[in-house]
């Protein structure tokens, strides 16, 4: 039996079918009559000038209508104004200016009739260059680190600085994560249809249709409304898509130049140096802790790096600040600027790099002090955010702690490492905590009831995979009790109302909260009509509709939260436990079990929500002991940008993994009770692991991946 | 056609040279009809007689008489001539099974294929899989398992899962996680991608 309005386990996605029959369009896809192709020409050189651009044999290629650069582009009316950096979020503006400022940035964009002749074509293309010294070495450059302009990356300290060097216990380490790569299934790009000299539309791959409208709309200077942006479908993004990528400016230019749609679709290589990545970082953390394991101090100082041409900043040292119980905490966060492409934020961005040090440094203290992980951390807990001086909206990870410990087996943990075998393997137990902000943003949607007994939804939000529509006709299905099968949710157009961008985990909060005011504001207006024309207030909507004669009636609104916010510090929290498995010959870390816990509110849509925690455990997985993007610094080029040598998780990586809610509604983020959980699904996931090969090996790794030429060592 | 690339004037790409040279010989050979429109137009016909070939081949049971460049992938070929976008494009080398098609019955990727190696042969995309709007029982079991987030890897998934069933290899989870390792989900819907599998495989129905 099914109750109606609570448990949904077997709603499956809305979009099902059309992905798995081929007929979800993503933007390279859709059909425009008299498409070109661009291709991009990158720089061979990592910093200086362009000296000249030969296109002359690219140009008399077969079917070749342009090559396109910083030497012939038409004019684009948001480059001359302002300063050097003129563009929206100073983003680079590509084909501005001669400067080459990272290896593989586009020098020229070359647009054909075919896509194997614009391939073909851009081979011929040559650039000359003036070099100039350039630095990609992270460490090499430590020295350079700034302190980022953003106020909200300033230093922080609670009590005395570096308090943890007076305390009984100590420990104090570094950890160092390598730059990593986004990269989702679907490849970067664009397609960009001028309808006239001042109108166009674009298939975009997004995160935000509102966002890119407005960037596309300040770089050439037009009206919001003469930007159309369409991207129902996104091959995934895991953050990479929440900006407008100069190349896609690039093909806008191409488009207007050759007055015809262009499509670009990058490469795979490309996906390494034009579309972000998360950066590399350092970390120092002391902690300090009295004899029976409170804690007396956190110490937490990151670095990690950015572009010469733009600064991007993340939050890695925000869990320290709240997570633990500890009167005395400092942190710093400083930027290394480096000449390669901008990074980006990337699944659990800062807080994943953060929580892989904080957490690691939490268990080699619990280690330090003889006590059981779990424990420690427990006897550090706090029901009240030390950061903000609030309590928590909700914080259930006492009980969270339990759920996962009985689940991975936890009992079985040895407290001493390296004493638990398999036979030839040793056998580990991890686990760490994650934690991101669950937040409520403002939107807008848009509810039509239709006397066909359908209710159609319409919001300019995005959705990159982890089920959007799916989650919004759940809510509305809660509200008005319509069917979800004749619920629909359309997303990815910017002509829809208003949302944000799909970020930071707060999409399923923030426009959820929209459509469930939409909803009942629905249901108010049904009931008014209903005693009006003299049925009764709870008469079916499909019969006040046809009593007054009316084919639908509609609503709009936005939604926003409230005081709440001041009030409250809202969290949604993660528990990771894994059972690794350690060859100590040849220094193989296989991960046998995966228990992720989620205490993020109530869950909505319990299938779609478990595949989003299983989908961040895989991605830990491979921050944890595979993906690294590695850089050959003698001439400033990733070296393994492709997916033989970049290694993301495979079929064979990944054991069973088991996913348990606490499922407790947070009373004040909202009116489903529901906080994020595209984070927390993956921040802590590393250390995790990293704690697990401790506990099997003895061996503390604090230089992700975890391979085993470091096990070995 | 015997042209030496020595013969080709420097800064001169091969096509400039077939632009001028093959004039001189196709002349010859072409009706005056044709020759009538000598400027660009012409130019190009007579270059795509020597760029492009001709391809039979069969998609989803549909023949297609086609005339292709034989540096054109099978994979392209679907999607950017005959608009056949369920097939997707992940690497373009082969890296990631996004573009996995059947060519008779055997899964394949189709960026390492070049279209014109397929000559007579059976292609099979997702597109082919489904019986009008009755689902593939693969694809049925992925969506009730959840077997994606995005979707974009989802029908290379499908495609090398229906084979894999096929080529007995879906006997247990492990064996199943092994043979279905060339296909990348950076969304990690894995573990329901397997028990979809193993559904399928253990429900025993004809895939
Ligand atoms: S696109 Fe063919 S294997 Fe990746
Ligand atoms: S579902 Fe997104 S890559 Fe597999």
């Amino acid at each position: 039996m099914r109750d109606k309005s609570l448990l949904k386990e077997d709603t499956d996605r809305v979009d099902g079918f059309d992905k798995v029959t081929g007929r979800a369009k993503y933007f390279a896809e859709y059909q425009i009559p008299g498409t070109t192709y661009g291709v991009l020409v990158p720089s061979t050189i990592t910093k200086g000038k362009i000296t000249g651009i030969d296109s002359k044999a690219a140009e008399r290629a077969p079917g070749v209508l342009a090559v396109v650069s910083h030497l012939n582009r038409p004019v684009v009316a948001g480059y001359e104004t302002g300063k050097d950096q003129g563009v929206p979020n100073n983003m680079m503006k590509i084909f501005y200016t001669d400067q080459i400022s990272f290896n593989g940035q586009p020098i020229a964009m070359v647009v054909a009739d075919t896509y194997e002749r614009a391939v073909y074509a851009a081979t011929l293309v040559k650039g000359t260059y003036a070099k100039e010294a350039f630095e990609t070495d992270f460490e090499k450059n430590l020295s350079k680190a700034k302190a980022p302009k953003n106020p909200a990356q300033a230093s922080y300290l609670r009590g005395t600085a570096d308090a943890y060097k007076n305390a009984a216990v100590q420990i104090e380490a570094s950890y160092t994560l390598p730059t990593e790569t986004h990269n989702p299934m679907e490849l970067h790009g664009i397609l960009a249809n001028w309808e006239s000299a001042d109108k166009i539309t674009v298939y975009a791959k997004t995160q935000g249709v509102k966002a890119t409208q407005g960037t596309i709309a300040s770089t050439f200077k037009l009206p919001l409304t003469n930007v159309q942006v369409n991207s129902e479908f996104v091959g995934g993004g895991f953050g990479m898509a929440l900006r407008t990528w100069p190349l896609e400016i690039a093909a806008i230019i191409a488009a207007k130049q050759v007055n015809k749609p262009v499509k670009l679709v990058i490469t795979r290589d490309q996906m390494f140096t034009l579309a972000g990545h998360r950066p590399y970082a350092f970390q120092k953390v002391g902690l300090g802790a009295d004899k029976d394991g409170q804690l007396t101090g956190i110490t937490h100082e990151a670095w990690g790096h950015t572009a010469t041409y733009e600064d991007f900043t993340e939050n890695v040292v925000s869990m320290s600040k709240f997570m633990y119980n500890s009167a005395n905490v400092n942190t710093t966060y400083k930027i290394v600027p480096l000449n390669v492409g901008v990074p980006i934020w990337m699944r659990g961005p800062g807080e994943a790099t953060g929580a892989f040090a904080l957490e690691s440094a939490m268990d080699e203290m619990a280690h330090s002090l003889d006590m059981d992980p779990i424990a420690f951390r427990v006897k550090n807990y706090t029901e009240e955010d030390p950061e903000k001086s609030r309590p928590y909206s909700s914080k259930n990870l006492k009980e969270a702690y339990k759920m996962g410990a009985e689940k991975i087996g936890w009992s079985k943990r040895n407290n001493k490492p390296g004493t638990n075998k398999d036979g030839n393997w040793l056998v580990g137990y991890g686990m760490s905590t994650g934690v991101f902000n669950a937040s409520r943003g403002r939107a807008s949607a848009k509810g039509i009831l239709k006397s066909d007994g359908t209710l159609l939804l319409q919001s300019a939000a995005s959705d990159i995979g982890p089920g959007t529509g799916t989650g919004m006709v759940q809510i509305a299905h809660e509200v008005l009790g319509i069917p979800v099968s004749k619920i629909t949710f359309e997303l990815g157009d910017s002509s829809f109302p208003t949302a944000p961008s799909q970020g930071g985990s707060a999409t399923l909060s923030t426009v959820g909260s929209a459509v469930s005011d939409v909803c009942n504001a629905l249901k108010a207006k049904i009931a008014e009509m209903a005693t009006q024309s003299g049925l009764s207030a709870s008469a079916k909507f499909v019969d006040v509709l046809k009593k007054n004669n009316l084919p639908s009636v509609e609503v709009t609104m936005e939604s926003k939260g409230g005081e709440e916010q001041k009030k409250y510090s809202m969290y949604s929290f993660s528990i990771h436990f894994v059972q690794v498995k350690v060859n100590p010959l040849t220094g193989v870390v296989k991960v046998s079990k995966i228990v992720s816990v989620g205490d993020s509110g109530r869950i909505v849509s319990p299938k779609t929500a478990r595949s989003q925690m299983v989908g961040g455990a895989v991605g830990g997985l491979g921050m944890a002991l595979t993906e690294e993007t590695v850089m050959d610094h003698r001439f400033g080029r990733y070296v393994n940008n492709n997916f033989a040598d970049y290694h993301v998780p495979v079929h064979a990586d990944i054991p069973e993994i088991e996913v348990v809610f606490v499922n407790k509604p947070d009373p004040y983020i909202n009116p489903m009770g529901a906080k994020g959980m595209g984070e927390i699904a993956l921040i802590g996931f590393s250390a995790a692991v990293a704690n697990a090969v401790f506990n099997a090996t003895g061996k503390r790794i604090r230089t992700l991946p975890i391979t085993p030429d470091k096990i070995l060592a | 056609m015997s042209v030496k690339e020595e013969n080709i004037p420097e800064n001169e790409g091969r096509r400039d040279f077939l632009k001028q040279g093959t004039l001189f010989t196709a002349l010859a050979l072409t009706p005056v009809s044709l020759l009538k429109a000598a400027d660009q137009k012409a130019d190009e016909k007579f270059a795509e007689l020597f760029e492009k070939v001709s391809l039979r081949i069969k998609v989803n049971g549909k023949a297609h008489e086609l005339f292709v460049e034989p540096r054109v992938t099978l994979l392209d070929l679907l999607r950017e001539q005959l608009a056949l976008t369920g097939t997707k494009k992940g690497c373009d080398h082969g890296q990631c099974g996004a573009c996995t098609v059947h060519i008779d019955g055997t899964r394949v990727n189709s960026c390492l294929q070049l279209a014109v190696m397929n000559e007579g042969k059976e292609i099979t995309t997702i597109e082919g899989l489904a019986n009008e709007d009755v689902l593939h029982p693969m694809q049925a079991a992925f969506i009730k398992h959840d077997g994606f987030q995005c979707g974009y890897c989802t029908p290379g998934q499908i495609m090398s899962a229906v084979a894999c069933v096929r080529e007995g290899h879906a006997g247990s989870k492990g064996e199943i996680r092994e043979y279905m390792s060339g296909n990348i989900c950076r969304c990690g819907a894995y573990p329901n991608i397997v028990d979809a599998i193993e559904e399928v495989h253990k429900s025993g129905v004809q895939v």
